[in-house]
């Protein structure tokens, strides 16, 4: 909260720079609007928000395109990384709410940590009398849910690239339906249950009815930023527990690996899903889904040389649910449509009308994952501590790393997914993943997150997080969990 | 064991560390990545012309704090969810102040990895050996006290007494002197006052 406050007064801080800064982001987002990138929102945003001045600096036809000129490389430079650190921040602070929810949940609401079933997505079970036969079983598993996340993603790369829009809109509704009311309605029963607190169905009603309704209107409408922002995170970590909760042990883990290393080729190579889909939207020149993004920052529109009255103001985005996590299973995740209004007023004027966006994004499907990997690593059986700790520095260190604001020598690269502000005159909603009815459609995106560019490349992000999440899991648990047990039980300190 | 004996233990131990964390750094994101990142890459290095880069002083401070959080936490956290959960402390005969003399063992420990940290960078920056060898042989020490607990009054006393002549020496490491201490207790320190004026 305190940082999504610090960024809104710095918004008001700065609005010279807000003004100078905007006078190159329009521009160039027209000229590049074919590179919107899809889901990534998530990736698009934070890097969007980064990349946005410099890959202007790098590529010269944008560079003229952005229409400022006389704009020092420098001074661009600088800001993206002032602003780098800053959109850091801003994600470290959601991000380690949604693992503080999932992980406060697990360790004490027995109902997500108790084998009840696995989704149809796992079918095989893990209960085997050998190891190897568990392995090869988790290993199946994992091939089950990954193919079925890529079907998923490449039907939603079709319905995208026939324009079945009112078709995702409508599947996104029922997702976020769905998960607004009955996962929210079971979680409450459940801490009720735990905390032996008594309600009447009248009271119960009311709440979820309120917490449902208020939730589908600020994520496919508008509301103020910090409830969007919260039902985000409160959803993601629903979703988070649901995996938590029906994905057995060791398939969990595959599956982790497996999506990271989904997503980097999903995103780098030239069939890949998510690529395709990037390349669709450029040919339209399109703003990509909405998607379900967490954005920490409202836009802006600054007029300048002609000032605009109706077109000033901050515009507050409603969050475009990405399909990512519709991945659910049998309750059918479903994917927030993602509908954005905009509030531009279309036309010639717009050149003159920038659009500053601050802030970064990131999509949900990125706190889904990491709040799975804090949340097994919460669950295991020994009930410790340092390992749950140790995955959480470690996703923030993969963050920080995927954000940090490259130094003069990388460019960036790859996908700009424009914030999913704007998209000055489209008169089209935006098209949202469509998860629908469907259980999985694990928007590439999901695990995409943003886009870090690294010598002239894309690479996503979460991979890195997941990956170090991962080396930290398996190290504290098996070599550093005795030994600090056995320092502190004799109070050895070292 | 008590709610009580939870929720002391735990300001006991990083209430310094949370503190300083408040007050120092949670004001700049740039620290917040230091602390957690715990290296400086020359990306981040280059800030922008409103703020000072980094000095390798707040770089040393900030990644000693960081330090010792982790390692406070590393060994504390596991001993404090116990203290939740039922239990009689001692009662194989063992020492009923367990959970206290960890908690101030860890509030020690921390507050001696950012003393650490703030000599041994300078050590480094200075290419001067004997302030290293000085740190690592004083964690060494202080390491091998706690071999002597549960004999509680050696160890954690004289670890105390070690952290007070370790921070003395920080304080002046790091560029403090008398003349600027007491201007800072008698409030005359004009940059201080600026400064704090300056982050609200």
């Amino acid at each position: 909260m305190l940082t999504f406050m610090a960024s809104d007064s710095e918004e008001d801080a700065c609005n010279e720079r807000t003004s100078l800064m905007s006078a190159e982001s329009p521009v160039p987002r027209s000229c590049q609007e074919g590179r919107q990138g899809p889901t990534d929102g998530e990736d698009a945003a934070q890097w969007g928000s980064q990349g946005r001045e410099e890959v202007q600096e790098e590529d010269p036809d944008r560079y003229v395109c952005s229409g400022v000129p006389g704009r020092l490389p420098g001074l661009e430079e600088e800001l993206t990384l002032k602003y780098g650190a800053k959109h850091v921040i801003m994600l470290f602070v959601p991000v380690t709410l949604c693992m503080v929810v999932v992980v406060a949940t697990i360790k004490s609401v027995r109902f997500y940590t108790e084998k009840n079933g696995q989704l149809i997505y796992t079918p095989f079970t893990e209960d085997t009398p050998s190891v190897g036969q568990r392995l090869l079983n988790s290993v199946l598993n994992t091939l089950i849910m990954l193919s079925v996340i890529v079907v998923m993603t490449i039907f939603l790369v079709v319905l995208y690239k026939y324009r079945c829009y009112k078709f995702i809109h409508g599947w996104l509704i029922m997702s976020s339906l769905m998960l607004l009311f009955l996962f929210t309605y079971i979680y409450l029963g459940e801490v009720l249950k735990t905390y032996n607190v008594a309600m009447d169905y009248p009271t119960l009603f009311l709440v979820v009815w309120n917490f449902g309704a208020v939730g589908m209107v600020c994520i496919h409408w508008k509301g103020p930023l910090v409830l969007q922002q919260a039902y985000l995170i409160m959803i993601s970590a629903l979703m988070a527990l649901v995996f938590i909760k029906y994905l057995p042990e060791w398939s969990a883990w595959v599956i982790l690996g497996a999506i990271s290393v989904y997503d980097l080729m999903a995103v780098l190579c030239p069939k890949g899903p998510l690529r395709m889909l990037v390349e669709t939207a450029q040919e339209r020149n399109e703003p990509i889904f909405p998607a379900l993004i967490y954005s920490s920052a409202m836009v802006w529109t600054v007029g300048m040389a002609k000032p605009d009255p109706s077109s000033q103001g901050a515009l507050q985005l409603p969050y475009d649910p990405e399909m990512e996590e519709d991945s659910c299973d049998s309750l059918g995740e479903p994917s927030y449509p993602e509908v954005l209004e905009h509030p531009l007023p279309g036309s010639p004027g717009e050149e003159l009308e920038e659009e500053e966006e601050r802030g970064v994004k990131l999509g949900l499907g990125d706190f889904i994952f990491y709040s799975v990997l804090v949340g097994k690593a919460a669950a295991t059986g020994s009930g410790d501590w340092n390992t749950t700790l140790a995955c959480f520095v470690a996703i923030l260190i993969g963050l920080a790393w995927a954000h940090t604001p490259v130094s003069s020598g990388l460019r960036l690269q790859g996908w700009h997914v424009p914030s999913a502000t704007h998209t000055p005159c489209h008169s089209e909603p935006r098209v949202s993943q469509g998860s629908g009815g469907d259980p999985i459609t694990l928007s590439p995106s999901s695990g995409i997150g943003r886009l870090l560019a690294v010598f002239k490349k894309a690479l996503p992000a979460l991979p890195i997080s997941i990956a170090f999440g991962l080396i930290f899991y398996f190290s504290t648990d098996n070599l550093v969990r005795p030994f600090m047990d056995t320092l502190a039980s004799h109070q050895l300190h070292i | 064991m008590t709610a009580a004996v939870f929720f002391g233990c735990a300001f006991i131990a990083f209430g310094p560390a949370l503190a300083l964390y408040i007050f120092t750094i949670a004001t700049d994101p740039l620290r917040i990545i230091f602390l957690i990142v715990g290296k400086a890459n020359d990306g981040l290095k280059t800030i922008n012309p409103d703020e000072p880069a980094p000095s390798m002083r707040l770089l040393a401070y900030v990644s000693g704090l960081g330090f010792g959080i982790m390692s406070g936490v590393f060994s504390f956290v596991n001993t404090l969810s116990d203290s939740l959960g039922p239990g009689t402390v001692g009662i194989h005969g063992d020492s009923p102040y367990f959970f206290l003399n960890s908690a101030f063992m860890t509030q020690v420990i921390i507050l001696l990895h950012m003393f650490w940290g703030i000599i041994f960078f300078d050590g480094c920056e200075k290419k001067n050996w004997y302030p290293l060898l000085a740190v690592i042989l004083t964690h060494l020490l202080v390491s091998a006290l706690t071999f002597l607990n549960p004999q509680y009054e050696v160890s954690l006393v004289s670890a105390y007494m070690i952290t007070v002549l370790t921070g003395i020496r920080a304080f002046f490491v790091a560029g403090g002197s008398r003349r600027s201490l007491k201007r800072y207790l008698l409030c005359q320190d004009k940059n201080f006052l600026l400064y704090s004026q300056r982050s609200r």
